[in-house]
């Protein structure tokens, strides 16, 4: 027979207190990013392609007008037509190496960040002693220690990656951990009641209650991986380069439609990352809303 | 030297005796919590019986130990002392094959659709889903075509009812039920009642029914079992015996009223002030 289930506390079943749901964020208030309100009629997505057009033909309309050259200020149209028509050959491979070191970094320091997470909210006390540290890793911009890492590492991917999965996994770890850190006593009653084993509990009850907020840790998790991997490239970049050099590179040849056209790339990349994980939680942590 | 008149372990002998007929019973069950301000005292060795098929309605304010006593007789929580005996047996732990439970509020999982939630017993037993008698069931409640919605999606009526379709789906010989309608409003309540009756007199479970509404408690039970204020007590018995199949009409009857009032009598001073009586 079975032993009474520990994790009901043995203390008065209340239920008044609600499940600290889409209140508890921890320090930042992160569902900002989720929670934008999206057009959805012909008129609203009329008005926002209108606008786009209408800021880009006015900005070229003024620089042509007002003769400003390339060096200071690019032309959209030049921007567009170095981005299309050197894409293969400029941006491609560069891209490329980037999404690598990102990918690669956010992978190794977001399944840290989570199996860290899943294992310290079950005792209160690793909590408390780590805090200091995570708190130490989410605040410290590890663009500043890209240098050492290539200096430690070499000069091929690796100090990238390294500096992306300390990035990331730290904003990984910290809102999951706020998610594990939900306890909803009576749905655990109710599984413990049909026999569930504390794995099961985990699987089909702490997991799904701490999703919402595991998908905005690898959203906040993967902005920070794009920002560092590009501005480590700026700092210190590989042999093989990556849009971070680009910038560097082009900016100081004064190529300012190139510089412009790396820009949109990776103003690209961070959207499309926003884009993607605003649809998994739409998919995965709707529940919440 | 104090002589007890009986040794004790004759006591206990004649005490299981008689809970032979019994299905599920607490003997002298306390419960002691330690909180930050003090241990509290939630059960003070209460006793409760319950035979095969009979349907019984503790009955206390809020805040008394029925909760406490629910979650002891269902192996949620350890006793500080006493014991609860399922089929003679003591229980030590939840009893997923025999007891089934319907909590506060529905207590569905809000990340899956009704028909999940149905499921949710059978993933954690490891069983497959008897598709025939959910079937069934969720014609019986009119949830028959919810099976896709989420629990966000129903009426507060509709989760509870989805929820009686998830203990009975698992055919429990108990039935625990945890004020599963205090938070609905009083015409949904009456229908509630009157599903969950008409369910129960199909399947005759044993069941033990938890509430702090007087006319709730007699409309459903066939015993009444008056609970006290901290600490939970043993006040008194009322057998009801109003026929079989009941109707909301009954409760609108003198006999029922007078019931009513002799029920809060009892418990008068003991917290009657927190008995909900509609």
């Amino acid at each position: 027979m079975s032993q009474v289930p520990s994790e009901l506390r043995d203390e008065i079943p209340s239920f008044e207190e609600k499940p600290a749901v889409a209140r508890d964020h921890g320090p930042i208030d992160w569902t900002a990013l989720t929670s934008v309100r999206t057009a959805k009629t012909a008129l609203e997505i009329g008005t926002i392609a209108a606008l786009a057009a209408a800021v880009f033909f006015a900005a070229e309309a003024v620089l042509r007008l007002t003769d400003t050259p390339t060096y200071v200020f690019p032309k959209p149209t030049a921007v567009v037509q170095t981005l299309v028509g050197d894409f293969g050959s400029l941006y491609a491979p560069h891209l490329w190496v980037t999404m690598q070191e990102f990918l690669i970094g956010l992978a190794i320091g977001s399944t840290a960040g989570l199996v860290l997470a899943a294992v310290i909210t079950q005792k209160p006390f690793v909590e408390k002693v780590v805090a200091p540290y995570i708190i130490a890793m989410v605040t410290t911009p590890m663009i500043a220690v890209v240098p050492f890492l290539r200096l430690k590492l070499g000069f091929g991917l690796s100090p990238i990656v390294f500096a992306v999965a300390l990035a990331s996994g730290p904003m990984v770890l910290i809102n999951a951990a706020t998610g594990f850190r939900r306890t909803d006593l009576a749905k655990i009653a109710l599984a413990r009641s049909y026999g569930a084993s504390t794995f099961q509990i985990f699987r089909k009850i702490r997991f799904p209650l701490a999703l919402p907020m595991i998908i905005v840790g690898y959203m906040v998790g993967s902005i920070f991986g794009l920002l560092t991997a590009v501005g480590g490239e700026m700092v210190a970049a590989s042999e093989k380069g990556g849009l971070g050099q680009r910038l560097v590179f082009f900016s100081s040849l004064v190529q300012m439609d190139k510089f412009g056209a790396v820009i949109l790339i990776v103003a690209a990349l961070g959207v499309g990352i926003y884009v993607l994980f605003y649809f998994i939680g739409k998919r995965w942590a709707s529940w919440e809303a | 030297m104090v002589l007890d008149p009986r040794p004790s372990h004759a006591a206990a002998a004649e005490a299981a005796a008689g809970r032979l007929d019994e299905k599920i019973s607490a003997v002298e069950a306390t419960k002691v919590y330690e909180t930050k301000t003090g241990s509290v005292l939630a059960l003070d060795r209460f006793s409760l019986g319950i035979r095969n098929s009979e349907f019984v309605c503790v009955l206390g304010p809020s805040g008394c130990g029925k909760t406490t006593l629910l979650w002891a007789m269902s192996g949620l929580h350890a006793l500080t002392s006493g014991q609860i005996l399922l089929d003679g047996e003591p229980v030590t732990g939840p009893r997923p094959d025999k007891i089934g439970m319907i909590f506060q509020e529905a207590n569905l999982l809000p990340w899956r659709n009704l028909g999940q939630n149905i499921k949710f017993p059978f993933e954690i037993k490891g069983t497959t889903p008897d598709r025939d008698r959910i079937a069934s069931l969720l014609e019986e409640t009119k949830l028959a075509g919810f099976e896709k919605s989420f629990p966000r999606e129903l009426s507060g009526g509709m989760q509870q009812r989805a929820s009686i379709v998830r203990a009975l789906a698992q055919d429990p010989a108990v039935l625990l039920m945890d004020e599963p309608f205090g938070a609905l409003d009083a015409f949904t309540r009456d229908e509630m009642n009157l599903l969950l009756l008409k369910l129960w007199s199909e399947a005759r479970k044993t069941a033990l029914f938890v509430t702090h509404n007087v006319s709730e408690a007699i409309f459903l039970a066939d015993r009444v079992v008056v609970m006290t204020a901290r600490p939970g007590r043993h006040a008194r018995t009322f057998e009801i015996d109003l026929p079989r199949p009941r109707t909301v009409e009954m409760t609108f009857e003198p006999s029922f009223i007078e019931l009513i009032q002799e029920i809060k009598a009892t418990v008068e001073g003991g917290g009657a002030h927190l008995l909900e009586v509609e």
